[in-house]
């Protein structure tokens, strides 16, 4: 009898167990899905022509778009890649080709871990402290230096990755040619991953495209348009955020315009390096 | 650094190795070959080597830079700072005590919150979910993880906490308990908790499930065949196996959590009192410098700030390269 009572039990607790798994999986994917519907529901109605060529507005006027705040975030991050891409790449080859057994080697990738998650609003205040304390303004070069420190450790990490990922026999097979070391780097390793790299640099622009708390005080924003990178700039989430937080309606369906677009640009890049990377794989 | 010396003289030895089968070539053309490649490749050693020290120079940067932009607070204020619980840049005193009370308790609400669902999801995901559904399922949860904090701040003031308002805390408020207190007013410290561990738990879930895969199919099938029940043999063989990597997991989510942004900032409500109820708007680190940086005063107010900031980074840097620490140990334990 009491065996049939404690078969009883463990197989009550294990279905109440996998239920809960099971539930706590719905929770998530209807966390997904609501997110993402309030998001399209209320951001593509915004998403008109005006909302691409015509500025943010001023308080109180209807219509306008966010142009300026386009423009300034492609500007920012387009430069913010160019600056972090290589950075990020060479320190990449470092760790994997000649970083694995020294001492610097592993303090280098403990700390560009530990960039990686540190808190974005820290590296504002930083960028703060030496890019507009010293002149006195902001402006869209902080915001995109702002920007770049946060997307090298993503590269860094992801090169490294996929560097190691390279059968030692292929560079063996370099080296016996008699190729020198930087040329086995650049053209037979660093070239077998480049898929692979192009996903750690496509990954490091979903990160900041949405970065808000590092240009905060340091692009801060702009009203009108500018493509003038010295003056302060508008860019998409700093004008989400103001237009979110202010009690003119207008400005608020103009938020959620942003705010869907972002998504859509992040969830489209996500999707298209995993499409990118699962064929590398395949191949 | 000797060991670039050893790598160096071995890209010297290599090509020299060639000489015998080289026929077209005199001596002196191989040798200042490979000089040239040494040369080139010592070169190549110090560019990467410097591009790799920036990542380090950042950091330290950082540091300095929080440091001297914080000392006048520090020197105004001493130890007091951090112990002070006034936040009145009006009167010009500032104390980190609200800030630093509103990060740790919404992190630990979010991680109250976001362990059990993200423990639930990753065992779903390793154990009882059909092989079909597995990757799009668990690519959905990643994509998730992807969202700019932004959007889940918008988000949860828009939609969760007219919500949250409206449903839930009647219902807590009615418990009658003193963390519940006060009027509902739909934004606080508990519905910025709410978003963070939102925010988290895709993160967390995707560390779990990756650790959960690295137990050996073996050690599972062996349970299974004592006649164990998918739940005993996750509690008794998988967890015991991944807790390192687990709890590293956890901690790199809470290392997010601490320095969120903008998914706090949006719901917290921004106030800096002290309230012992969760229900009542009050304000974090990372949410005070978002809203009082541009416009602060740069005599006593930005240094004040900076101190947050300072304070902010150390708590979180602590707490990743724990996370990291635990997670290397707990990878190191799978690959035995």
């Amino acid at each position: 009898m009491t065996k049939v009572s404690l078969y009883r039990r463990r197989k009550f607790t294990n279905a109440l167990g996998l239920a809960l798994s099971a539930l706590s999986m719905a929770l998530g994917l209807v966390g997904l899905t609501w997110i993402l519907w309030t998001l399209l529901y209320n951001g593509l109605t915004a998403l008109g022509p005006d909302f691409f060529l015509q500025s943010t507005p001023a308080p109180g006027t209807p219509g306008g778009g966010m142009a300026n705040a386009i423009v300034g975030s492609l500007l920012m991050v387009a430069f913010a890649t160019l600056v972090s891409t290589p950075i990020g790449i060479l320190a990449g080859i470092y760790l994997a080709e000649y970083g694995s057994v020294s001492r610097f080697g592993s303090l280098t990738r403990f700390v560009t871990d530990i960039m990686l998650s540190a808190p974005s609003i820290v590296i504002g205040l930083f960028v703060y402290a030496i890019a507009v304390a010293t002149t006195r303004h902001f402006s869209g070069w902080a915001g995109s230096l702002a920007l770049s420190l946060i997307a090298v450790p993503v590269v860094v990490r992801t090169t490294e990755n996929m560097l190691k990922l390279v059968p030692g026999s292929l560079r063996e097979a370099a080296f016996a040619l008699g190729a020198p070391r930087w040329k086995v780097s650049l053209s037979v390793t660093l070239r077998a991953v480049r898929g692979g790299v192009l996903t750690g640099v496509l990954l490091a622009v979903a990160r900041i495209i949405g970065e808000t708390a590092p240009l905060l005080f340091t692009a801060l924003n702009n009203q009108f348009f500018t493509a003038d990178m010295s003056k302060p700039m508008a860019n998409l989430p700093v004008v989400i955020y103001n237009f979110a937080m202010s009690p003119y309606e207008d400005w608020q369906r103009l938020a959620w315009g942003g705010a869907a677009l972002i998504a859509l640009i992040v969830l489209t890049i996500n999707i298209a390096t995993r499409i990118l990377f699962r064929d590398k794989l395949r191949s | 650094m000797e060991y670039t010396a050893t790598t160096s003289a071995d890209a010297r030895a290599r090509p020299a190795g060639c000489q015998g089968t080289t026929k077209t070539m005199t001596q002196d053309a191989i040798a200042a070959r490979v000089r040239r490649f040494a040369l080139q490749d010592r070169l190549f050693l110090l560019v990467t080597f410097a591009f790799a020290a920036i990542v380090l120079v950042a950091l330290a940067g950082i540091l300095v830079s929080l440091v001297v932009e914080a000392w006048p607070a520090f020197r105004e204020f001493g130890v007091g700072f951090l112990t002070g619980t006034r936040w009145s840049p009006a009167d010009d005193v500032f104390g980190a005590v609200i800030s630093v009370y509103g990060t740790l308790v919404t992190s630990f609400i979010a991680l109250l919150l976001a362990v059990p669902i993200s423990f639930g999801i990753a065992v779903f995901l390793t154990e009882t979910c059909p092989k079909s559904l597995r990757r799009p399922l668990g690519t959905a949860i990643e994509l998730l993880a992807g969202v700019p904090s932004i959007i889940y701040g918008f988000w949860g003031l828009f939609v969760l906490a007219p919500v949250f308002q409206e449903y839930v805390q009647p219902l807590l408020i009615a418990t009658g308990l003193p963390l519940f207190e006060g009027p509902p007013l739909g934004i606080g410290i508990f519905t910025a908790g709410l978003v963070l561990s939102l925010m988290v738990i895709p993160f967390i879930a995707s560390v779990m499930r990756d650790v959960f895969e690295t137990v050996p199919p073996v050690l599972k099938e062996s349970a299974y065949g004592l006649g164990c029940t998918t739940w005993e043999v996750v509690r008794n063989i998988v967890l015991p196996y991944t807790r390192v990597g687990v709890i590293g997991g956890v901690m790199l989510g809470l290392g997010r959590a601490l320095g969120e942004t903008m998914a706090v900032t949006f719901v917290i409500g921004n106030a800096n009192r002290l309230a012992s109820s969760l229900f009542a708007p009050g304000n974090s680190i990372a949410s005070t410098l978002a809203n009082e940086f541009a416009e602060a005063d740069p005599v006593l107010h930005v240094p004040a700030l900076f101190a947050l900031g300072l304070l902010l980074f150390v708590i979180t840097v602590v707490v990743l390269a724990a996370a990291k620490w635990l997670t290397a140990r707990g990878t190191a334990a799978a690959g035995r």
